[in-house]
């Protein structure tokens, strides 16, 4: 008999996204707050284990067709490139740079290239987090 | 040009990210992996070069001054040692090209290769005790992957008690440099060489040159720490192997000898009585196990201990002579033994099996393979125009010099042995009656050939050109034996 899961189902569709959201926040947070790629990257694979557990791999994977080892490869090159920036312009490699911007939205806001860094950390650690639960998870 | 240090590992680290897109393109990643080694070799010998003329180039990352941020320091010594990792590592990769099978190729076996040489040549390059932690755990975790690549009973097996003892000395590595930051109170090694040398060295910095000895005794396989090298050596595929045997181990002996050279100076009547004990025990059970295997890869595998022995010896004499034989000797030994593991490979190739006994008269059918083989058993064994000599020499005159006559019979002793060992592979591999074998694909064959042999004549090169490397080895033997050249190029300004 097949058990029916409708209420773990339509919790996970409200919480998921209170999760994903929170970890966005986190991320966001970590240069003047505890938080980072790190903590935001596992916070997004836990919501997306949420998914996993409520319903099944196959479902998941349609809903997020990303082989995620790409993921991976691209927040490393993400990591690699906003470090290598210095080395066109004759700086010791990992300097960051920053500066002030009046953005219409969002009004005064400080924008810092650690910042391009630690996205490249998030994507490492969601993608390497969910290729290890997809490849134990899945037949393969 | 301030980051012209960082290309050697930085470049294999851009091209290992990129083949994970061409996973299953096996002709996009045999090129990409030949085009980033190349990249990566060009930039290294420009920044040997650069090291020769303008001195030791030092790069502080983020722009953060020296004692701050994490600086990349290259002397002479660590430019020669990315130099010859990626000569390696380029004709390794090569050769695998016609060794390894598709189902690896294809598993991220090029990344992995490349993702290690990012860890090893950063290892040689860090200037910073935990960056240097940080850089043996990539090259470590490429390296379980290389081991456990292809899933073979006996490589998943080795695995499990490689990664074990890694694991185990990287937690000691790690609580070893959480005592010594607890007590000099800095990261930075030039800081940590100039924080040492203000306490002049108590007891409990003795202590830790001691633990470092062990962390990277077990990496670099000394003598009571050597016993999980010979067999996990022997499970992955010949051209890991090679890699394995090349460089891995001598990561573990840089450490040592900058540790060595550069921190725990102020009581060497001690700690360097350890590390030339430990290192002359070390030559005594790489001789007994070269000796006592009929099987080509523990033959050669024991060779690596005998090495580690030989040159460790040289570091702990702290002598002029010694020291420049050691840095000559590592390099050497890098060459050949890469060049023996492939010959061997190829020798497993063509005859299908690795036990001796099994194998003869290879001469009849393969006298290309048969003279190369001897060249580069007499290199290893340092038949004197060869490149195993000098750096004997050397060491065996250090010895002399500070009056350790029981140490230098022992190097030359060993070295009998070594010759032993593997003219007796010589011996009963390619002489005697022709036994029958399979046959054999002759064009790959003649294309494995091509990489082993260059890197033969390579080796060869270096022996009968030591003039045109005495330069940067006598560099090297400098800063490693005046720890203020190192310390003023790090905090110059």
């Amino acid at each position: 008999m097949k058990t029916n899961d409708v209420i773990l189902q339509t919790t996970t569709k409200v919480v998921f996204f209170i999760i994903f959201i929170f970890s966005i926040h986190i991320f966001f947070a970590g240069h003047y707050t505890p938080g980072g790629g790190f903590v935001g990257g596992l916070l997004t694979t836990g919501a997306l284990i949420l998914l996993l557990l409520a319903f099944d791999l196959k479902t998941v994977q349609k809903a997020l067709p990303f082989d995620f080892m790409k993921v991976v490869a691209v927040g490393l090159l993400l990591a690699i490139l906003t470090a290598s920036w210095p080395l066109f312009v004759d700086l010791p490699f990992f300097t960051h740079a920053f500066d002030d911007f009046n953005l219409p939205l969002f009004g005064e806001t400080s924008l810092h290239t650690a910042m391009l860094f630690d996205l490249g950390v998030y994507l490492v650690v969601v993608g390497a987090a969910m290729t290890m639960i997809q490849t134990i998870g899945g037949d393969t | 040009m301030t980051n012209i240090v960082l290309f050697p590992i930085l470049i294999p680290f851009f091209f290992a990210i990129v083949l994970l897109f061409f996973k299953e393109n096996i002709i996009v990643q045999r090129i990409l992996v030949s085009l980033g080694l190349a990249l990566s070799l060009v930039s290294s010998i420009f920044l040997a070069y650069i090291v020769h003329t303008d001195g030791i180039q030092t790069v502080n990352l983020g722009s953060w001054a020296a004692p701050y941020g994490i600086s990349m320091v290259s002397d002479a010594f660590s430019a020669l040692l990315v130099t010859t990792t990626l000569i390696v590592t380029f004709f390794v990769v090569i050769y695998s090209f016609y060794a390894i099978d598709e189902g690896r190729e294809r598993n991220y076996y090029y990344p992995a290769i490349l993702f290690m040489i990012t860890g090893i040549n950063g290892a040689f390059t860090t200037g910073d005790i935990f960056n240097m932690f940080v850089f043996f755990e990539v090259l470590l975790m490429a390296s379980y992957v290389l081991i456990v690549l292809g899933g073979e009973k006996r490589q998943l097996r080795e695995s499990i008690k490689y990664m074990l003892v890694n694991v185990v000395s990287s937690a000691l590595f790690v609580i070893t440099v959480a005592y010594l930051y607890s007590i000099v109170g800095t990261l930075n090694m030039a800081d940590i060489s100039v924080k040492i040398a203000e306490v002049d060295q108590p007891g409990i910095i003795t202590v830790i040159g001691i633990l470092f000895l062990i962390v990277f005794g077990i990496k670099g396989a000394i003598f009571p720490l050597y016993f999980w090298l010979p067999s996990a050596y022997a499970a992955p595929p010949i051209p890991i192997l090679t890699l394995f045997g090349a460089l891995l181990t001598k990561v573990g002996i840089y450490s040592i000898t900058r540790t060595y050279t550069l921190f725990f100076v102020h009581d060497v009547g001690y700690t360097h009585m350890w590390l030339m004990g430990l290192s002359l025990l070390t030559i005594v059970v790489g001789c007994i196990g070269a000796l006592a295997y009929f099987d080509l890869k523990q033959i050669i595998i024991y060779n690596i201990v005998i090495a580690v022995g030989v040159i460790l010896y040289g570091v702990s004499l702290m002598d002029d002579f010694a020291m420049a034989g050691s840095v000559y000797y590592i390099v050497h030994d890098m060459l050949i033994k890469a060049a023996l593991f492939l010959l061997i490979g190829i020798i497993i190739f063509v005859t299908g099996t690795s036990n001796l006994r099994e194998i003869s008269g290879l001469m009849k059918q393969y006298p290309g393979l048969g003279w190369v083989y001897l060249i580069a058993a007499f290199g290893l064994a340092g038949i004197p125009p060869l490149s195993g000599f000098i750096g004997k020499l050397l060491i065996v005159q250090g010895s002399f010099n500070a009056g350790h006559w029981i140490g230098a019979i022992a190097v030359l002793l060993s070295s009998l042995v070594v010759l032993l060992s593997v003219i007796r592979i010589f011996l009963y591999a390619f002489w005697g009656e022709p036994k029958e074998t399979k046959p054999i694909n002759r064009m790959q064959y003649k294309k494995m050939m091509i990489p082993t042999t260059l890197l033969v004549i390579l080796s060869v090169v270096y022996g009968v050109g030591t003039e045109w490397f005495m330069p940067l080895i006598t560099d090297s033997k400098d800063v490693l034996l005046d720890p203020s050249l190192y310390i003023d190029a790090v905090f110059k300004e």
